[in-house]
């Protein structure tokens, strides 16, 4: 056997702290070949950034690394600076998670690509920027020699992915370090930048580190999987055994964590039969926001949700998925009032709320709750949590005074499985999926009849992830509640909802039954997003043809005459931008697209073929 | 660019304007007239003195007048000054005022900058501190007393360097009002700088530069300075302000002929013209000199830059 392209043996991460010593990382060992791809991963806390951090020398001041890590017969630890920038950059390239924040706003991309080429070859301005140019064309991004005089801020985010990735082959690395590469991006551009990754390994043969939360992610990606936790390594082994046959107690738990797209669905709680109606129902509802662009005084309309049909009735969940800016999450805003809604109507038990004054909607807040995304940023840090859950309690049940608040607070505590001894602390001393206990316990304690849950376990670890979905199945059945549950992942959306709503850029592409919209995807874009999720099973990943969405999500500001989606459509036609399409009825499903019929027989025939 | 150029010199008549009439009124509510002495002036000479400056019209006309006459280039003639026309003082004494601020200007941002940047790299050591704590001390020093402590120890204790006078631009004159006017703009430009640094040196793209194998000399000067710099520029347009008002007093304390002389003995005499030349005058420098600032803003920072 040959000589590993990296070999670390011992390898431990301590960072000095006012309240000690922490350490990260704790005897880490791995070896990694030449051309072979190392999928690492772990939860937040894991300690499998600062692990690669501490191989390239970029740890936090107060950090400190032990251990060996031979890399091309060096040790990476044991090298003074300047001998490490001949390796960073050159031998090791490292491409960051968020690729906004990783690139510096004020230099052009030619200019920062060509600071890498000065520094490691030497190459001038003019040779520079045709290196340059040849890379970017490498990983797909058209017109290079204009990018190269453009800044980040120009580019969306996939475009500054390719950019980080490009930057990063320029020197043509033995091994590429990828921390979270696609986790900032939208499902479909993850799926591009995947697939590019797959084919920059062919053609250069670097080998890769991708380091992820995502199991989905390196199921089609890594040869190898290592699972960390805690700073030590739980399993290591090849992709077909730690997913299909894993021996680590905790990878077990995180796989069965991870919801999937292609696992037997969740039995769909009976539907309370509803008494009157819908307990929500939304009518061409709109929400633009007036936006200033560049130049003076040119006010244009941003149509964050422009037409909006919805109902929903006692006890449902409905599920609304899209990528970001599709109007998602003003939807919801907009459903409570939280944000002006420009046109259509909304109704809560028949009651119209859009004209209402503020004070005659302030008592019907008790029955429409919120949970929102970031659990720490939506508590307030000066407050206990017992202040924190009560506070609705002060305003629409005044009478029952604070002892009577407390013992209400108490019980819901403990309903979202938090103890009540903790009701004094503040949310800075609890973990992420407790704040969103909390947050959940506050929406609750008023016993409202919906709630909506805006990206609500989005922010949060697989494993506690899967603990806050089983909470609101279980409250939603006892409580009788109706949730509205936006998100922009479909699995997790699948494990929760009975009817499904597809958007994209403010405008509903498909409503169905969850069984319907997963089984059978009618509308192009449902399809697309299915296709671009990827399932944490390397076996099916490996089978996957894929047929990705070329392009991004157009600005909303400008969006395509017609059907919004047709500019990324595969299936469009001219007649496509003729006029909006409207809601069509197919099967159980409602759908936005002329093409439906088309589609579906041109399916037919291919797979009867 | 030539509209948001037009823009910003458009939104700057507004604000002059309020300048002026503050100016002007504050003026006139002091006690006492251009023309009061020790010994009083016969009233036919004093009247006829001001119907000759039509000091003796209604105050709002007055103001009219004075707008009109500005409109068309004209401060009017000194009041004090009987021989020389407004203008011709601001003419013979901005160069002078000029002179020191640049110089004064440039000393605070070279320095200052670098004094920053060397401790942002050290952030909470011993060399860190002792920076911090002369550029505290430097900001809460007013420059009327390090003015003359400064020409007691270096002029009159130590004799190097002259105590005043203009010398007729000779450096061994500019260096103790350079400094003097200077050396707050050093301490706060090093405070923000350093401020600043330490926030771009912890941001991700730096992490990509290091990741990249660049030296340390390439992250900083190329890929950290730019970004840094944005909070020190937008701060020289209020600098420029505080140079200029603070020249107001050094030209004093060390006997140079810039404008700064004018306005103090101009307010002493109630100059009125003078005073009102010289506030004018240095309002539209000062925007002026806000409007270069975004200029460079938006060379520094590619985001805030206008497309077309």
């Amino acid at each position: 056997m040959s000589t590993p392209l990296l070999e670390v043996t011992g390898l431990a991460v301590r960072f000095d702290t006012r309240d000690g010593p922490v350490h990260a990382v704790r005897g880490l060992d791995l070896s990694l070949a030449a051309g072979e791809t190392l999928g690492v991963v772990g939860e937040s806390g894991s300690g499998k950034s600062q692990a690669v951090l501490a191989l390239l020398g970029l740890l936090a001041a107060n950090g400190r690394a032990s251990g060996r890590a031979l890399f091309e017969g060096q040790d990476l630890l044991a090298l003074d600076e300047a001998a490490l920038n001949r390796v960073r950059g050159s031998r090791i390239g490292m491409v960051f998670q968020d690729p906004m924040t990783s690139l510096n706003p004020c230099l052009s991309i030619g200019t920062q690509m060509g600071l890498v080429l000065a520094a490691h070859r030497g190459l001038g301005r003019r040779a520079a920027s045709r290196e340059a140019a040849a890379m970017l064309d490498a990983v797909g991004i058209p017109d290079p020699a204009r990018r190269l005089r453009q800044y980040p801020h120009e580019l969306s985010g996939g475009m500054r992915q390719r950019v980080m990735i490009a930057s990063v082959l320029l020197c043509r690395p033995a091994l590429l370090i990828a921390d979270e590469p696609t986790t900032a991006l939208d499902v479909t551009v993850q799926a591009q930048i995947l697939a590019l990754m797959r084919e920059l390994r062919e053609r250069f043969g670097t080998a890769i580190m991708l380091i992820t939360h995502d199991l989905s992610v390196v199921a089609g990606l890594a040869d190898r999987i290592m699972v960390m936790r805690r700073g030590e390594c739980r399993e290591q082994g090849s992709a077909g055994e730690v997913f299909h046959a894993p021996r680590d107690p905790y990878t077990r738990a995180l796989l069965a964590a991870v919801p999937r797209l292609d696992g037997p669905l969740p039995v769909p709680p009976a539907v309370v039969p509803s008494q009157a109606g819908p307990l929500l129902r939304a009518r061409g509802l709109q929400v633009g926001f007036p936006v200033r662009t560049a130049g003076f005084g040119r006010r244009r309309v941003l149509g964050a949700v422009a037409g909006v049909d919805l109902e929903l009735g006692p006890g449902e969940v409905l599920g609304v998925v899209g990528e970001s800016g599709c109007g998602k999450s003003t939807l919801g805003r907009a459903l409570l009032q939280l944000v002006p809604v420009s046109a259509g109507t909304v109704s809560f038990l028949g009651r119209e709320l859009t004209r209402l004054p503020r004070a005659r909607l302030a008592p019907l807040r008790r029955d429409l709750q919120v949970v929102f995304q970031d659990p720490l940023a939506s508590l307030d840090p000066r407050m206990t949590v017992r202040d924190i859950v009560a506070e609705p309690l002060e305003t629409f049940e005044p009478a029952q005074g604070a002892a009577g608040h407390t013992r209400r607070v108490a019980v819901m505590l403990e309903r979202v499985g938090l103890d009540p001894v903790h009701m004094n602390r503040y949310p800075h001393q609890f973990s992420g999926g407790q704040c969103q206990r909390v947050a959940i316990a506050r929406a609750l304690i008023t016993r409202p009849k919906l709630v909506v849950c805006d990206e609500a376990v989005s922010a949060l670890d697989v494993s506690v992830r899967a603990q806050i979905l089983g909470l609101l199945l279980d409250l939603r059945q006892k409580l009788g509640l109706s949730l509205l549950f936006i998100g922009h992942d479909l699995a997790v959306i699948r494990q929760l909802s009975q009817r499904v709503m597809v958007m994209y850029l403010g405008r509903v592409m498909e409503v169905a039954p969850a069984v319907e919209l997963f089984t059978t995807p009618r509308h192009p874009y449902t399809r697309a997003l299915l296709a671009a999720a990827p399932v944490p099973d390397p076996a099916v990943e490996r089978g996957r043809v894929r047929t990705g969405l070329p392009g991004e999500v157009p600005s909303p500001l400008s969006p395509p005459a017609g059907c919004v989606f047709r500019t990324r459509c595969p299936h469009a036609i001219p007649a496509c931008a003729a006029a909006v399409p409207a809601l069509s009825r197919h099967g159980g499903a409602e759908v936005a697209c002329i093409r439906v019929d088309a589609i579906q027989a041109e399916n037919t025939v291919n797979s009867a073929n | 660019m030539l509209r948001f150029t037009l823009q910003r010199l458009l939104t700057g008549i507004p604000t002059l304007l309020v300048l002026v009439a503050g100016a002007f009124f504050l003026m006139r509510a002091a006690p006492g007239g251009p023309f009061d002495r020790e010994r009083d002036l016969p009233p036919e000479i004093e009247a006829n003195l001001r119907r000759a400056y039509h000091l003796d019209e209604p105050l709002l006309q007055q103001f009219l007048h004075y707008l009109g006459n500005l409109l068309r280039g004209d401060f009017g003639p000194s009041l004090q000054y009987r021989d020389f026309s407004v203008s011709e003082l601001i003419r013979a004494g901005f160069p002078v005022s000029l002179h020191i601020g640049a110089l004064a200007m440039l000393l605070a941002l070279l320095i200052g900058v670098a004094a920053g940047t060397w401790a942002a790299l050290r952030q909470n050591s011993a060399g860190d501190h002792v920076v911090m704590a002369a550029a505290m001390t430097g900001i809460s020093i007013p420059n009327f007393v390090m003015a003359p402590l400064l020409v007691l120890l270096v002029a009159v204790g130590l004799g190097w360097l002259p105590a005043g006078g203009y010398g007729g631009g000779a450096w061994r004159h500019l260096v103790l009002p350079v400094t003097t006017l200077a050396l707050p703009q050093v301490a706060y430009l090093a405070r923000l700088s350093r401020a600043s640094m330490i926030e771009v040196l912890a941001s991700p793209f730096i992490r990509t530069a290091r990741a990249q194998g660049l030296g340390l000399g390439t992250i900083l000067l190329r890929h950290a300075l730019r970004p840094a710099l944005l909070p020190v520029v937008s701060y020289l347009g209020p600098a420029t302000a505080a140079v200029i008002t603070g020249s107001v007093v050094i030209e004093q304390i060390f006997g140079l002929p810039g404008i700064g002389r004018f306005f103090i003995t101009g307010a002493l005499n109630r100059d009125y013209t003078l005073v009102m030349g010289v506030v004018v005058f240095y309002g539209v420098l000062i925007l002026l000199c806000n409007f270069l600032v975004d200029l460079v803003y938006g060379f520094l920072d590619p985001r805030t830059r206008q497309p077309g």
